[in-house]
């Protein structure tokens, strides 16, 4: 690189304080930034990518930097003191956090949080900066800037927030954009917009950006530069294709292996998953920090520190065994877990039936309409949701956030009354409230829900979390419970020992092995698991559904599979049910769900999930808005609102059919099959090429 | 915001309408026949008969409550047992006078708590920080007649002395009791060194909960967001952090205002101040069951209209309840 970098981090070392000793969380950690360019820093919670960034935005309360500069525009950051500080900041460095809506003053309008930067750094009076404001929430893409600019955060969706947030950052043209996970806390198909916008923005300027993420895929779509970060170290860094076509370090490849992809056919292996986690603070290897999980680590890499190397310009990477792994003699790949589950294509014996389900709520009637006896107007969260779960199936269930997922998995196990329609389970009807359900039928359904943080209570022990449902549901005395816990443990893949432990003392993938192991526990015949993995890290992810599979297969149990997440779902379950605003838009085997005709929904969904393939751009098919409330649509196609292939009033006025493929898809869709199908064999190649 | 001031009226309504069964119970659950305390201990049983009979006591209880409310909305609260004088005027004016010493007191010691929560809080875990939080809450340990004993000590005695000496002025007075005509700016002086002793159990109180808001907002990443906006710090507390931190503190002073109508009953005596919590205790000390029930129930009125406009105040301040579905 000939031209002056806008930023040189050099040999940046950064500690927290444990106690009396300060501890680093980030080590020798060195990155040049061209101007323009978009670097991705990817890493597991805990490898201190967070850390990093708030170094750049040198806004660490908590942290000590040990030592290292960070030179930026030719002054070094760390040496400046406050005041200079407060010119760089918001001017010529802007960050763009995780969540939107706790980043922005709750009782501030969203254009003045703009405005009163412009104000402060370019000197504008009060009605140009908020000419200005207006003007930049336009070219964020905001539908309505007036209206925005005059609304409370908590007024907006998560999408808007973080366009605001967006706003802001660019409102004084800064020269290095810090972009630190700006799309965790989103929708996928919000991701997928804010994506695009960042791909437009940073593509019309001249703004070096530091993109801090965990998603690989999103690294891959956008960034030029990739540095992967493990325990506070800089493995490797490299260009992004070169990255992901060969992945020099074994981390950057267990990362990449761990990540499922979207493809249809039958999946034979279980995911690639890391063993092991971070060590903590304090506890990191004083050699390679990655040998204790590295399937290649050998004797050398217990002993020494491996020095920064340069396979080729512009890549560097810390391992021993790098040579070997370039020249192909080794293979960091992991044996992946062996499937333990066939999948279940044949339409097998039903478990559960749902026929007409709907769940509505009664929208809160105000005083004034009692006394104008007004009736109440029901909201349905599901509304005639027809759908059958084969023994030993795996049903995947995916649609946005406020789609009725999480809803229709509490009217099935019973902490939702439903308002019509008929659930069966095992031939005999399940009733809708669980009062009404004999403890055998409780014992038959079980959950495991998204945050283990929160499943887990704090103050029992993971033995006497799991000794409960044995001992309740299925009688066992407190001795039998004890051997069964035991068991338990073990088939969780957890050292025995553990059952004296609180949660508090475990990581989070732990917690959800627990949660896991306390829900088959009953020896259920049906598990509803909501989005179980969405809150680990991928190579905890792979585990979990790894071990998700195996369980299942030996307890022979059903499982609902709840996610956002379609690449998840795709590789997990056998029948796909695609839902929107509490209906299906779509049900079909994974096979023929993964291949056209999709339902517009689908399709959207699919397009909206980010490839690991720098070269396969997603097609730009995008969402506007969020799910919105079924009050408005009675008659007509709840997505038509949304709809990017809407027809016109027939989508307003009548409901849709379903529509059923020779695969057995069924599309609940007005557009015949044979023009969708022809239309998304030409937008999804990669779906078709794979099935051939 | 229409909708939710008309909830709120309700639920006031419907406060106020079970209060007024709970004190209309209690005072007749209290032991002690009322004839009794009357006319004495020495009466003959028809005497007694009489009385109740004049009292309607012996009506069902229903009954009485229903025409004891109704009475009561229409502004007749009855005569007082005791002194044998109207109610209504008499607790009007003690109310006039309790009101009088809860707004000095207010403004004394709100902007003065809030000073130092936010300074506290501004500088948490510095010395300043303990200073503020340790001194308030060495103050509100004591009890209301020490520190109004010191102060008179303080201020009657010695500044008095020492300015009536120099200026011949002698600005605080140790004894409160106004006179019932005594207008506003008369009754001042004698207003400061109650109001005085009741700000400085307010204090530790209300000026904790304003640091703890501030500690608490400051952590909060819009923080960070105003930092790394680059705005100064004066701007940062300003416009970010004190508006959402003061907050809190709005309901804390509203219901310490509902406190200060009725609950200083230690520091009316010490300043022998003719407010309602000197009548209440009277009231009590007489076994005047209308007299209590009418203290009772004006009291229990201030405190919920303090409640209303704390939580109306708390609403407007805040646009998530305010612009909220």
């Amino acid at each position: 690189m000939t031209t002056e970098p806008v930023l040189e981090i050099a040999d940046l070392t950064v500690a927290y304080r444990q106690g009396e000793q300060w501890l680093p969380a980030v080590r020798d950690f060195s990155l040049r930034f061209a101007p323009g360019e978009t670097v991705g820093l990817v890493g597991e919670s805990g490898s201190g990518k967070s850390t990093i960034a708030l170094s750049v935005m040198r806004y660490l309360p908590q942290a000590r930097v040990i030592r290292g500069a960070i030179v930026f525009q030719g002054r070094d950051l760390l040496a400046l003191d406050a005041e200079k500080m407060r010119a760089v900041w918001g001017n010529d460095l802007a960050l763009v956090p995780q969540d939107p809506l706790s980043a922005l003053n709750p009782s501030m309008r969203a254009g003045e949080q703009i405005a009163e930067g412009l104000r402060l750094h370019l000197n504008l009076s009060r009605d140009e900066s908020e000419r200005r404001a207006l003007s930049l929430l336009e070219m964020v893409g905001l539908p309505d800037p007036a209206r925005a600019a005059a609304s409370f955060p908590h007024q907006l969706s998560g999408g808007m927030q973080q366009r605001i947030m967006i706003a802001m950052a660019l409102s004084t043209e800064p020269a290095l954009l810090v972009l630190d996970e700006p799309t965790t806390a989103l929708d996928v198909t919000t991701q997928a917009a804010i994506l695009d916008l960042f791909r437009d923005l940073i593509r019309q300027r001249d703004t070096a950006t530091l993109y801090v993420t965990h998603n690989l895929g999103v690294v891959s779509q956008l960034c030029d530069r990739v540095a992967v970060l493990y325990a506070g170290e800089l493995v490797e860094e490299a260009p992004a294709r070169a990255l992901f076509d060969q992945p020099l370090h074994p981390y950057t490849r267990g990362l990449i292996d761990s990540v499922p992809r979207l493809r249809p056919g039958p999946r034979a292996a279980g995911l690639q998953a890391i063993p092991g986690q971070i060590p903590p603070l304090g506890q990191r290897p004083p050699a390679c920090v990655y040998a204790d999980r590295c399937p290649l680590a050998i004797a050398i890499c217990h002993k020494e520190r491996p020095p920064r190397d340069t396979p080729e310009p512009g890549r560097a990477v810390r391992c021993h065994r790098w040579p070997e792994i370039q020249a192909g003699e080794v293979s960091a790949g992991f044996d992946a877990e062996v499937a333990q589950r066939a999948p279940v294509t044949a339409p097998s014996e039903p478990l559960l039936d749902l026929e007409s389900v709907s769940v509505q709520f009664a929208d809160r009637r105000s005083l004034l309409d009692v006394v104008r006896k007004r009736p109440a107007r029901p909201v349905h969260a599901v509304r005639d949701v027809d759908l059958q779960l084969g023994r030993q199936q795996t049903l995947g269930l995916v649609g946005e956030s406020g789609s009725g997922k999480t809803t229709l998995a509490r009217a099935i196990i019973g902490l939702q009354e439903i308002h019509s329609g008929e659930m069966t389970l095992l031939g005999a009807r399940l009733p809708s409230g669980l009062a009404e359900r004999p403890l055998e039928l409780l014992k038959q359904v079980q959950i495991v829900f998204q945050n283990p943080e929160e499943a887990l209570n704090p103050f029992r022990t993971v033995g006497q979390t799991l000794r409960r449902p044995l001992m309740r549901l299925r009688g066992l005395s407190r001795r039998e419970a004890d051997a069964a816990v035991a068991r338990l443990l073990a088939d969780a893949r957890l050292p025995e020992s553990y059952a004296r432990r609180l949660p508090g003392e475990l990581s989070g993938g732990e917690k959800q092995r627990v949660a896991l192991a306390r829900a088959f526990a009953a020896h259920p015949a049906l598990l509803l698991a909501d989005e179980p993995v969405s809150s680990l890290d991928v190579s905890v992810q792979a585990s979990i559904l790894n071990l998700l599979g195996r369980l299942q297969a030996e307890h022979e149990s059903s499982v609902l599979f709840i996610s956002h997440n379609l690449a998840v779902v795709a590789h997990i379950a056998d029948q796909i049910a695609v839902i929107y605003a509490g209906e299906l838009m779509e049900v079909a085997s994974t096979e023929a769900l993964l291949q056209p005709p999709f339902h517009p929904y689908t399709e959207a969904l699919l397009a909206a999930v980010p490839r690991l393939d720098p070269d396969d751009q997603p097609p730009p098919i995008r969402l506007e808005g969020e799910v919105t409330g079924q009050a408005a649509v009675r008659h007509g196609c709840p997505f038509h609102p949304r709809c990017p292939r809407f027809l016109g009033e027939i989508c307003v006025q009548q409901r849709p059919p379903w529509q059923v493929t020779e695969q057995g898809d069924r599309i609940f869709c007005h557009i015949p099959l044979e023009t969708l199908q022809a239309e998304q064999r030409a937008i999804f190649p990669t779906l078709v090429e794979e099935e051939k | 915001m229409a909708r939710y001031l008309l909830r709120r009226l309700l639920f006031l309504l419907l406060t106020l309408l079970l209060t007024s069964i709970i004190v209309f119970l209690v005072t007749q659950l209290l032991p002690g026949d009322v004839c009794r305390v009357i006319l004495g201990r020495e009466v003959g049983e028809g005497a007694l008969a009489d009385c109740r009979e004049r009292l309607g006591l012996d009506d069902p209880a229903a009954l009485r409550y229903l025409r004891w409310l109704g009475s009561f909305l229409q502004g007749d609260w009855g005569e007082s047992f005791s002194t044998r004088s109207l109610i209504r005027p008499l607790v009007l004016e003690r109310l006039e006078n309790s009101l009088r010493l809860a707004l000095v007191t207010m403004v004394i010691s709100v902007p003065l708590a809030l000073f130092l929560g936010v300074v506290a809080g501004l500088n948490a875990g510095r010395p300043l920080d303990s200073l503020i939080s340790i001194g308030s809450l060495a103050v509100v340990g004591l009890p209301e007649f020490v520190t109004g004993l010191v102060l008179i000590e303080l201020l009657a005695f010695r500044l008095n002395g020492w300015l009536q000496a120099r200026f011949g002025i002698s600005p605080f007075p140790a004894n409160s009791s106004v006179r019932p005509d005594a207008t506003f700016g008369e009754a001042l002086p004698m207003l400061i060194l109650p109001a005085l002793t009741a700000t400085l159990v307010l204090l530790a109180y209300i000026a904790r909960l304003t640091r703890a808001g501030v500690v608490e907002e400051l952590r909060r990443p819009y923080v960070r967001t105003a930092v790394l906006k680059g705005l100064p710090r004066r701007a940062v507390v300003w416009r970010h952090v004190l508006r959402n931190a003061l907050l809190p503190a709005i309901t804390v002073i509203a219901i310490s205002f509902g406190w200060l109508i009725s609950g200083l009953i230690v520091v009316e005596n010490v300043f022998n101040y003719p407010g309602l919590g000197r009548l209440l205790l009277f009231a009590i000390d007489r076994r005047d069951l209308p007299l209590l029930q009418a203290v009772t129930m004006v009291t229990v009125f201030g405190f919920a209209l303090a409640n209303l406009l704390a939580d109306l105040l708390y609403a407007w301040l805040n646009p998530r309840i305010r612009l909220g579905e």
